[in-house]
């Protein structure tokens, strides 16, 4: 079968634009790996209006069986590859080829990480990228949070109350986060701010014992940590649209008009992935775009491929 | 078959002592990526009646088990063979990567 539309992603964005896909009678489906997208790692969400506070695990839910009871189907997979053909979009997950009229691409971000040494082998291992889910497990520990943004000071607080000591290591001369929230992380004398500094290698033996800095502290580049968290920020999950032309900005975020069209004919964006608020990563304004580039979708497919 | 509680005090008869292969899935109810993983693994307990045990082990409730696998990440997902451990995936993971590792070990 050949779809009107396929979108790719199954967060707010994704899900959102099925919803409104139902209302405009398009034939479509959404692939996603993971149904819900990052907002399902919000623990509370207290800026859904009509919804003073709810798990972003249960918001997506909502949002996916809203989706579901409308007719759009879900499909969690994968995408392995996107290619534009004559006259259709091809979409290879692992297991299996579709083919659509247009494609909307909310894809999101994904978690920025370091890079380094240590880090994929000792995931799990005392690496982690959410505070949330495995602070407890740091009790009496000491352990280091890479970052100087706000989800940074966040891990940081958080783990303060499990963990004995965290040093929170950011690369900057001063932290990005909200001025209220650098004056309490100084204030919790189970943090101290290393500042100016990488994090260049993480070592172990079956479990993370020491990281590796490019600058001294206390008199050495060795600092004997427990755990190290990483909460550097998120990069557009773009890489797949070289295939397909599609332009992006210098940071990889997709390029889009205020109706989320890109400049391939038939490609539109939606989310978190695209140039328009880089960073704000709201569900709202993800939803919106969703919703948005429907418009910009049905259209097109009226007008266009008649 | 649903996915049975594993906890510290059945751990050893469920999972270690168990003929057939067992699924173990460590989580906890704050975790928000666990509850990702939670309806796949339902589905997988479902498909994969009568050839793997799944079971679901709260690592807050059940301190010991975790401790002693060394869980320092959740969601992780183990794959245990007569006691030992044959696979194992920390992070929310899409349900095909999980059957792999599952068809995998069958086939061992």
């Amino acid at each position: 079968m050949i779809y009107d539309l396929i979108i790719l992603g199954a967060g707010p964005a994704g899900l959102a634009a099925s919803i409104y896909a139902s209302y405009h009678k398009l034939s479509h489906l959404v692939i996603g790996d993971i149904i819900g997208g990052t907002a399902t790692e919000a623990v509370k969400i207290k800026n859904w209006p009509g919804t003073e506070m709810i798990s972003g695990v249960e918001l997506m839910q909502k949002f996916q069986y809203h989706a579901e009871g409308l007719g759009g189907k879900i499909v969690q997979a994968k995408i392995a590859g996107l290619k534009k053909g004559e006259e259709y979009f091809e979409i290879n997950t692992n297991s299996e080829n579709y083919q659509a009229k247009a494609i909307l691409v909310a894809l999101g971000t994904r978690r920025r990480k370091m890079n380094i040494p240590g880090e994929d082998k000792f995931l799990g291992k005392g690496v982690s990228y959410c505070a949330t889910c495995d602070s407890m497990f740091f009790k009496n520990k000491t352990v280091s949070v890479v970052g100087g943004g706000n989800s940074a000071a966040m891990a940081a607080s958080l783990l303060a109350e499990h963990a004995s000591k965290v040093f929170l290591i950011y690369r900057g001369a001063e932290l990005r986060c909200e001025p209220a929230t650098v004056d309490q992380l100084k204030a919790n004398s189970k943090i101290s701010i290393i500042y100016n500094t990488n994090v260049l290698e993480v070592n172990g033996d079956k479990k993370v014992e020491s990281i590796i800095l490019d600058n001294d502290y206390q008199d050495s580049k060795i600092l004997k940590v427990d755990g190290i968290f990483v909460e550097i920020g998120a990069m557009p999950s773009s890489d797949l649209l070289n295939e397909l032309g599609v332009k992006l900005n210098e940071q990889g975020y997709v390029a889009v008009d205020q109706w989320g069209k890109t400049n391939v004919s038939g490609v539109y964006a939606a989310g978190d992935i695209i140039s328009n608020t880089p960073g704000f990563n709201q569900i709202i304004t993800a939803s919106a775009d969703g919703a948005t580039a429907i418009n910009a979708v049905y259209k097109y497919l009226k007008e266009v491929r008649k | 078959m649903s996915e049975i509680t594993l906890t510290d005090a059945n751990f050893k008869i469920e999972v270690l002592d168990s003929e057939m292969a067992v699924l173990a899935d460590f989580w906890a109810p704050w975790c928000g990526p666990c509850q990702m993983v939670g309806p796949i693994v339902a589905a997988i307990a479902k498909e994969y009646e009568g050839k793997i045990k799944v079971g679901k082990l709260n690592v807050d409730e059940n301190p010991v088990t975790a401790s002693e696998y060394g869980i320092m990440s959740i969601p992780t997902i183990k794959i245990f063979k007569r006691g030992k451990i044959v696979e194992e995936m920390v992070g929310v993971q899409p349900a095909i990567a999980i059957t792999q590792k599952i068809d995998k070990v069958l086939a061992e």
